[in-house]
């Protein structure tokens, strides 16, 4: 076992893992995460995206011993006090999901598409989204929230985690 | 899917790494942005005692000039070497050919020295390496030494790194003003290139002057087209006259067969890719 330090959503937590648990695994079953899912578990759909130190990443392709002493934001971690975060707002607006299991990972990459480009063109946020699949909605309103997000300056907040998340079965320090 | 038990070795700098290394014995495995290994341990089609991460070695990371050349750190993300204005400026036919790795998420994770050293010969970085003239940087407990592009890639998935070993930078030759292009032929979005080819040509008075030109998932490693390229040189950058030169494109490969096409269907496919791209490269 190796004991890492993770800041995640806004929580310092120290804890020991196997070097061989994926950060998927270590945020849904140590910390009780269970907002960031596990998809195609081939680094294929996107599902797991969450934000390492502020850029998007497939958390089942990542270590948890690679996240030592690094902060990472999940979907769990995006509203503030009770309100949505403007992207998780817009896709509600939006219908931007049906079964809503991509939905996790698609909003995780499509607030890091606007931390690269607020202002993003409709082939823009498709192409940044490449990464992640979704096999009911055909994206149409996925792209309509992104644009409708955009519009409503969600390109901040990206790490901006809550102070009371989650610590089931983690260890906060 | 979760890999089979390993201990797990950080380093801090380049001589603990390599120490690391000649006491781990043979079964190790070399951790870079871990955007191919991690599958691989995931689907246990490999299943080391030992991985040496290389993620905290600052001094493998980042971009810097070095006279005519272009230096990358080996553990410089896709992401960072994509954001860099000396890569785009003096080697822009690897800018190219990042912007179509994978995706965003494998961008912000794999690294360039992590690609080249597992050599998949689909992977989009061989190519515009092979093209560029790329020298490797090579580290071991006797020191560095340096190979030309031509004599690192193997075979299929097998380059110059030696065991003990380790890829620590590499140096591209500054191609200032050259024109460039990736051409990747895909049927799904961030899939491996069924094939693609890697176009850099410098072009004096609408006459093509130089050209370089790699081929990925041509053969089991990336390839030169350099009966192409020779065919080039004197031409006029034209359709018709860059279309006839293009027709040796495929000469001397050979591509896998496989459910995304045959080897004769990547023969030719090679041949309009590399016109599409010295046409593009020429006109940019």
């Amino acid at each position: 076992m190796t004991r890492i330090s993770v800041t995640v959503d806004g929580v310092d937590y120290s804890d020991e893992v196997e070097p061989r648990t994926l950060l998927v695994h270590y945020l849904r079953e140590q910390l009780g995460k269970t907002g960031t899912v596990v998809g195609c578990d081939t680094s294929n759909c996107g599902a797991c995206t969450v934000h390492l130190d502020g850029r998007s990443v497939k958390s089942c392709n990542v270590l948890a011993v690679q996240a030592d002493g690094h902060d990472v934001t999940t979907i769990e971690g995006l509203a503030t006090n009770g309100e949505l975060h403007p992207m998780q707002q817009a896709f509600h607006e939006c219908h931007a999901l049906q079964c809503g299991y991509c939905t996790p990972g698609m909003i995780m990459q499509a607030i890091d598409v606007l931390n690269d480009n607020p202002n993003p063109s409709e082939q823009e946020i498709r192409v940044g989204l490449e990464g992640n699949l979704c096999r009911c909605t055909g994206y149409h309103n996925i792209v309509k929230a992104v644009q409708q997000a955009a519009g409503a300056g969600a390109a901040t907040g990206s790490s901006a985690g809550t102070t009371s998340g989650s610590t089931l079965g983690g260890e906060p320090v | 899917m979760i890999p089979a038990s390993f201990d797990y070795l950080a380093p801090t700098s380049v001589a603990d790494a390599l120490s690391a290394l000649a006491e781990a014995g043979d079964d190790v495995e070399v951790l870079a942005g871990g955007q191919s290994l991690l599958p691989i341990l995931r689907m246990r089609l490999n299943a080391p005692d030992k991985v040496i991460d290389l993620g905290r070695i600052k001094e493998l990371q980042g971009v810097s000039e070095d006279g005519d050349h272009v230096v990358i750190g080996a553990m410089t993300t896709y992401a960072d070497v994509l954001a860099s204005d000396l890569v785009r400026q003096h080697a822009g036919l690897l800018t190219d050919a990042i912007a179509e790795v994978a995706d965003p998420q494998i961008r912000h994770r794999g690294t360039v020295g992590g690609a080249l050293v597992h050599a998949d010969p689909a992977g989009d970085v061989g190519a515009p390496a092979l093209a560029l003239d790329t020298e490797f940087v090579i580290t071991g407990s006797g020191g560095e030494r340096t190979v030309a592009a031509g004599d690192f890639f193997q075979d299929l998935f097998e380059t110059a790194v030696g065991e003990g070993e380790l890829l620590t930078a590499i140096r591209i030759p500054k191609h200032t003003g050259w024109g460039h292009r990736y051409e990747k032929f895909v049927r799904v979005s961030h899939q491996w290139s069924i094939v693609a080819v890697a176009a850099t040509v410098r072009v004096d008075g609408g006459t093509i002057a130089e050209a370089r030109i790699g081929l990925t998932n041509m053969g089991s490693t990336p390839l030169r087209a350099t009966a192409v390229e020779q065919a080039l040189v004197g031409k006029a950058a034209t359709d018709e006259a860059v279309r006839d030169a293009c027709a040796a494109a495929a000469d001397g490969t050979n591509p896998p067969s496989d459910l995304n096409g045959d080897s004769d269907y990547r023969k030719h496919l090679a041949t309009v890719l590399t016109r599409r791209a010295v046409l593009a490269a020429a006109g940019g």
